[in-house]
């Protein structure tokens, strides 16, 4: 659909940082070199749980070009978190919130807890002297029973991981919305399945890594890959215990995220406190193999899932059980266990849904935020069983799925109100451009195709993170520079920001700039996770943006001598509506307002506060974000029975994406969710084997290649809110929550095999094939 | 230790430098010539981000020791652009949506360039062949070869 009212919202614009990265000018974190840096390296526990009995760091700190060794001895102590939610209430707030603990350490204090665990850190003259040196430390450790199974942690003597969790409970979380009983009384068939998921890991193609300095006067300046300057900005003044004011993190290129650069597994702390104790310049940069060893996963869930259901497929009552495993650290625990069971139930109508979410600690790294937070687990589990129920019945996959999609104005039973849905298309789009119904008339041997549907977030509020400022400022050749703490980490945002504030000021988008995700400049903006980039930035730089016209206006006004509400901003020019001769240069405007006004310099500041309730994680009600996106997709694969070996031949996405900014980039971000839920749904695992992480290069890991990648057909629906013509929604994430499970039910389609357990593998299928032949 | 004084030939420039035997071309070009825009995704020789060419020919740097590329023509990323005029490859990743975080880019667009290089219209399968070697998490390859493909059109 092509938006009439916009000029270069709706446009496939080049990326801004297009030209600096296709030359190699784009400088990520372990391209930074400053005079007399030194090189940091992090000495890790071998053993999955330990008391640390002795360090004994002074052979490495004899070793020539070594200029710091620190343990946990070394810093101040204190623990910080992901999901820190409390400390930053103002006073008056307090209590507000739950307050969850903070047991994360820079280097470990007492007790290592995984292997990879933190326990000392080097800083040298170069890398190799680092890596000497860390040989040296010898560490006495005195072993501790350990735990690797989930399923074990709450047992009765299971080994005690963090004091203070009773039964290695991280979170827990309990809801029963509507009446649950009654519902499962009414439905003509109940299901009962368990569907599990793996450790997926991120692999941004770029390392974890960065470079902190502190200046003469303690401040500190660390140039981080993190996702989220102002939340590394509050964990590391707290590990550091120093103000926040103190610490600047500004983010350089940032080479992907895919949510794992959102959580605290970044080498920052160790770097920060190295640089604090040599008052020189750091640099860390993990290795590959840190990056698949020490940093988090997607959490490994074992869900138990029960769906009523009536004769004519409409859901009567949905019961989910989840035991996630959290790994050794909190990390954002919480936050996933609060996704699961919020998305569980959105996408149909479901009035009546009761769940319960564990998230317990074992003996291994820890599990954080993926992309499709939460989500994707509970989906790949709603989808499968969706498939199963309607075949039982005799019902068609895509039929059930509209049966019983959720409409625009539905209210879900955690009470997210859905004002805008575009799902009915998206399914309808999505199986009419893969010609749903005549495939399955006439199916192809071992070929087969599935669908699946999902939604997500346009940002969420969870204290202290609710709201997002943006400054424009105009320089005196009329081009416009915009501040947000969006952070560019690939998906685009500088570009599609640029976009909106170009076509709020009537400007060219190359008049735009960005500069983002600086905590010393740019405003407050919680960094770039749960989807808020484009909703909440967007509609903090439009609101900027805005405010820089009216003070255009203003000034134009006395030029023009109009009425400021008469004009209009246009191809650089303030016209006054319906006189298009009476006109003037924006350039005239700004330079007038400079010299001949009253000096001031148009700078426009806008906000969002976020139109939503604050994440409730003890009762999961409220409506927790300004818009919610779905997302229907339809999977064509074909199964080699000798081999095992599935195929995505191609998908088809119907995504619903409100105000669609940038067509270009949104389809990147689609095309990405689903290759990278492609290797989630047939590839991808790190696999553990005591405690060990087996599988630590890209090879062995197998994550996928060009020879791999499937056709990807992207379908925009726009849906339109007529109370807020303005409403784009999220497109990084969404996609991916409906691929493994619509990967799944079309492997099932081609050959009948049912494959609950993630990833699909040749193994898993050809097994599947062995049972069924019997 | 074993240092020697080598030149390097490296976007048509000459350059004198000591190098250790132990050192890779990926290190040199990086740390002592400055040239940043060969990545170091694994610095194993599986992601293809250090990709360069040499002779025109592609090589991981990651896996080349700079000792033994004494004399032949090197070009990175920074080379592949004439001044401000970018590559037809370059041009096109940029209009197709072919880059998103970046990383992945320079090696992309070296093993694309020697593609195009020996086969001036390659079809679908063989720009992913081309392109097996360089690993990007961000894109799902999709974009990548449509822009190669465009770019060959040309
Ligand atoms: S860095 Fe050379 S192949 Fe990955
Ligand atoms: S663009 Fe990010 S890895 Fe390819």
């Amino acid at each position: 659909m092509e938006n009439k009212t916009y000029s270069v919202i709706g446009k496939r614009k080049p990326r801004k940082d297009g030209i600096a990265k296709v030359t190699g000018d784009a400088r990520y974190a372990d391209d930074l070199k400053l005079p007399g840096m030194l090189f940091g390296k992090i000495l890790r526990s071998p053993h999955p749980h330990a008391r640390i009995v002795n360090i004994d760091a002074s052979r490495a700190k004899r070793l020539a070009g070594v200029k710091a060794v620190i343990t946990g001895k070394d810093t101040a102590g204190l623990p910080y978190g992901d999901v820190d939610t409390s400390r930053y209430l103002p006073p008056h707030m307090a209590g507000e919130v739950p307050d969850f603990p903070n047991v994360k350490h820079p280097l470990a204090l007492d007790k290592v807890r995984y292997i990879g665990d933190e326990v000392a850190a080097v800083a040298a003259t170069d890398e190799a002297t680092a890596l000497e040196a860390l040989e040296l430390i010898e560490v006495e450790y005195e072993l501790l029973p350990h735990n690797f199974d989930p399923l074990k942690a709450m047992e009765e003597g299971a080994p005690q991981i963090h004091d203070y969790a009773e039964k290695n409970i991280c979170s827990k979380i309990f809801w029963d919305f509507g009446e649950v009983e009654k519902g499962f009384s009414k439905a003509d068939l109940i299901r009962e399945d368990r569907f599990t998921t793996s450790a997926v890991t991120h692999t941004p193609l770029e390392p974890r890594g960065c470079v902190a300095v502190f200046d003469q006067t303690g401040k500190l300046t660390i140039w981080s890959s993190t996702q989220s300057p102002y939340m590394r900005r509050q964990q590391l003044s707290k590990a550091l215990d120093m103000p926040e004011s103190s610490v600047r993190v500004v983010t350089p290129f940032v080479g992907g995220g895919v949510g794992g650069k959102v959580c605290s597994c970044e080498p920052d702390f160790q770097a920060a406190l190295l640089s604090r104790i040599t008052k020189k310049p750091v640099k860390i940069t993990y290795t590959r193999e840190e990056e698949f060893t020490a940093t988090c996963k997607r959490h490994p869930m074992i869900i138990d899932l029960k769906t009523g259901v009536k004769k004519d497929g409409t859901l009567t009552a949905v019961q989910c059980d989840i035991l996630a495993d959290g790994g050794a650290y909190v990390f954002t625990g919480p936050v996933v266990l609060y996704l699961a069971g919020a998305f569980l139930a959105t996408a149909y109508r479901l009035p009546n849904v009761r769940y319960s979410g564990y998230r317990v600690f074992t003996n291994k790294m820890s599990s954080g935020a993926q992309r499709g937070h939460g989500a994707v687990q509970p989906r790949f589990a709603v989808e499968s069983q969706l498939d199963m129920i309607a075949e039982e019945l005799g019902i068609d996959p895509v039929e059930i799925r509209l049966k019983n999609a959720l409409h625009p104005g539905d209210t879900t039973a955690n009470r997210f109100q859905v004002k805008t849905c575009g799902l009915k298309e998206c399914i309808e789009l999505s199986a009419e451009h893969t010609h749903w119904k005549e495939k399955n008339e006439s199916p192809v041997p071992n070929h087969g195709i599935g669908i699946s549907v999902g939604a997500f977030i346009s940002g969420m509020a969870i204290p202290p993170h609710t709201s997002s400022g943006a400054q424009v400022k105009f320089h005196e050749d009329g081009a416009v520079t915009l501040l947000t703490g969006v952070t560019e980490i690939g998906q685009g945002s500088d570009t599609i920001l640029a976009q909106i504030v170009a076509d709020e000021l009537g400007v060219a988008f190359e008049d735009v700039r960005v500069v983002s995700s600086d905590t010393e400049i740019t405003p407050v903006h919680a960094g770039s996770y749960s989807s808020r980039g484009t909703y909440w930035g967007g509609k903090a730089a439009k609101a900027a943006a805005f405010d820089a016209k009216k003070q255009l206006f203003e000034v134009a006004a006395g030029l023009l001598e109009a009425n400021p509400a008469d004009l209009e901003a246009r191809d650089r020019m303030i016209f006054v509506k319906g006189s298009p001769e009476k006109a003037i240069p924006i350039r005239g405007v700004v330079l007038a307002s400079l010299m001949e006004g009253d000096g001031n310099p148009i700078m426009g500041r806008g906000f969002y506060k976020a139109a939503a309730d604050y994440v409730n994680f003890e009762t999961g009600e409220g409506n927790v974000t300004g818009a919610y996106s779905f997302e229907a997709q339809v999977a064509e694969v074909e199964v080699d029975t000798e081999t095992g070996k599935a195929r995505l031949h191609k998908m088809t996405v119907g995504h619903d994406t409100g105000t669609a900014i940038n067509p270009m980039s949104i389809e990147g971000q689609m095309e990405g969710s689903v290759s990278m839920g492609m290797g989630q749904a047939l590839f991808e695992e790190s696999i553990m084997k005591n405690g060990v992480i087996l599988n630590t290069s890209f090879v062995d890991y197998g994550l996928h290649t060009s020879m791999d990648m499937a056709k990807v057909e992207s379908i925009l629906v726009e849906t339109e809110n007529p109370d807020d013509p303005f409403e784009p929604k999220e497109a990084g994430e969404g996609t991916q929550v409906a691929t493994p499970s619509a990967i799944s039910n079309a492997i099932y389609n081609a050959v009948g095999v049912r494959i609950k357990e993630l990833p699909i593998t040749p193994e898993k299928i050809l097994k599947a094939l062995e049972e069924k032949g019997k | 230790m074993d240092n020697h004084i080598i030149e390097l030939k490296v976007n048509g420039e000459g350059y004198e430098v000591s190098v250790d035997s132990y050192r890779t071309l990926l290190e040199v070009l990086r740390e002592d010539l400055g040239l940043t825009g060969s990545k170091e995704g694994c610095g194993m020789g599986a992601c293809g981000a250090c990709a360069v060419l040499l002779d025109n020919v592609v090589v991981l740097a990651c896996l080349t020791l700079a000792l033994s590329v004494e004399g032949k023509e090197i070009t990175t990323v920074e080379g592949l652009a004439k001044g401000e005029e970018l590559s037809p490859l370059q041009q096109s990743f940029i209009d197709h949506g072919a880059v998103q975080c970046g990383f992945c880019t320079p090696g992309m667009l070296i093993s694309s360039t020697a593609l195009l290089m020996k086969n001036f219209h390659p079809d679908e399968h063989q720009i992913q062949m081309a392109l097996s070697g360089n690993l990007c998490r961000c894109t799902g390859y999709v974009k990548i070869v449509e822009a190669v493909k465009a770019a060959s059109e040309h």
